[in-house]
């Protein structure tokens, strides 16, 4: 079956629905567009697709449209329209399993992705997060390691830039989360 | 005395310094008893769940597993890491398949036994109000402020069970008993932009303009937050890096208003220097 769309017909991907489902639990079918999230959405106007329409791209099956949509990487997840979905739809949580699924089908990231892969990648090296090389290593991964030198140089006098490297004692504890989570993921890949 | 576990968080130790050593120093003031929670680890943040929804509620669950073998209730200053705790907590209690996926990961089972409060939460109903204000010594006379309570202390409600999600009063309640103005608008509860002030600082100047400009209108000087990313956006992410209102911590204005020795240093680590407006209102030396 087929869709029309603004770029014309595309194959309905039947299977994408239940993917999506399975993955946030979220009652995505329940939704009949009343667009109450995207009249309160204080982002969408910076949204390639608005938040009803994101739901509807996924209950349509039209996946590539979904995983490549800026709005999955510029929510900032507030929640505004998850208190007013008459639907009880978690929509932000909708948009985090569109995002792990893009990432998984290794299409093109924005520098969002990037952000939120290193300050993980910070807690799984020391259980804790260092906001100096967290920010440092974000900008050196996306070319922009001279801007706000200035202020990060107020910011450091001011103490308000951590140099001690606070970490977990029992880090192993923490990487043992990480480890556990890999392996529930490859046994879900076979 | 009150004994309470605490988790300072991550920006405990950087951008939300002040608030840390502020609000501890209001605790003790308080007579609030607070015990770290023993190695604490990063609550995931605004992160960790945009990479994998499993891994942002399992790290910040480590924390109430440790806890829970103090059997202490955990109180979190910081409206991040009190959503992120929140969200683990709730999702425990509900004790469906992410549950049990999240108690394997950890190693624990959870016995709803504790439970995750707010610092705001904590100082506002858990505290004798009357007692609150019998500690104020320099009330906040002539200080018009526009609370802004953000998104994440208040949404989604059934996990945050804060307060009404589109008009919450706590913060409001309690900068009137020490004494400031408080100016009623909008604007409380909207996105500051969160971590697109790192990775799309344009976005964020827009909002966080609106903001300012909404608080403005309102008749404020000053906002009043209770969230390091919030304070950090609304002082660092104005266009130009701009000057205008100050954004105070609550607790730092909690200090102020119960003269507290250290307040004055808080306040010299902001972006927008808040002491000249203080001065002019005669609520600082």
């Amino acid at each position: 079956m087929r869709v029309l769309t603004d770029q014309g017909p595309v194959e309905m991907d039947l299977g994408f629905l239940a993917e999506v489902k399975a993955k946030c639990l979220q009652p995505i079918e329940r939704c009949y567009q009343c667009q109450k999230c995207t009249s309160g959405c204080y982002l969408s106007e910076y949204f390639d697709y608005m938040p009803n329409q994101m739901v509807r791209l996924v209950q349509f099956g039209l996946r590539e449209q979904a995983l490549r949509s800026v709005t999955i990487w510029l929510c900032s997840a507030c929640q505004t329209c998850t208190v007013r979905c008459p639907n009880g739809i978690n929509i932000p949580e909708v948009m985090d399993a569109l995002k792990e699924m893009a990432v998984a089908a290794r299409l093109p990231v924005p520098d969002n992705a990037v952000f939120h892969r290193l300050f993980v990648d910070d807690i799984r090296r020391r259980g804790r997060v260092n906001e100096t090389l967290l920010l440092a290593r974000y900008k050196v991964k996306t070319h922009r390691l001279l801007t706000d030198l200035k202020e990060g140089v107020t910011m450091l006098r001011r103490g308000k830039l951590p140099l001690m490297f606070s970490h977990v004692k029992q880090r192993g504890e923490v990487r043992r989360i990480f480890r556990r989570l890999d392996a529930a993921k490859r046994r879900d890949a076979r | 005395m009150m004994e309470i576990a605490y988790y300072p968080g991550c920006t405990s130790e950087g951008t939300g310094k002040e608030y840390a050593q502020s609000a501890v120093s209001v605790c003790t003031a308080l007579g609030i008893d607070l015990t770290e929670v023993e190695d604490w680890n990063c609550c995931g943040g605004m992160s960790a769940y945009k990479v994998d929804s499993i891994l942002g509620l399992a790290l910040p669950a480590r924390n109430l597993a440790r806890a829970q073998k103090a059997g202490m209730d955990v109180l979190v200053a910081c409206a991040a890491c009190y959503n992120r705790l929140r969200w683990a907590e709730y999702t425990l209690r509900r004790g469906r398949k992410k549950a049990g996926m999240i108690e394997e990961l950890v190693g624990f089972t959870f016995d709803k036994k504790i439970t995750v409060v707010s610092l705001l939460e904590v100082l506002s109903r858990r505290v004798d109000q009357h007692e609150l204000e019998t500690r104020v010594k320099r009330p906040l006379t002539g200080l018009r402020v526009a609370c802004y309570y953000g998104c994440l202390l208040v949404r989604p409600p059934r996990v945050t069970r804060f307060d009404d999600p589109e008009n919450p009063m706590i913060l409001d309640n309690l900068m009137t008993r020490l004494g400031a103005e408080v100016r009623p608008w909008s604007y409380k509860t909207e996105c500051c932009g969160a971590v697109h002030s790192v990775t799309n600082p344009r976005l964020a100047e827009a909002l966080v303009t609106r903001l300012l400009q909404m608080a403005r209108e309102a008749g404020a000087e000053a906002l009043v937050t209770a969230c390091p990313l919030c304070q950090t956006n609304l002082e660092m992410g104005r266009p130009g890096r701009a000057g205008g209102p100050p954004c105070f911590y609550f607790t730092e204005l909690m200090g102020l208003a119960f003269e507290l020795p250290d307040t004055l240093s808080w306040l010299g680590k902001h972006w927008i220097e808040p002491v000249s407006l203080l001065r002019r209102l005669s609520l600082v030396g």
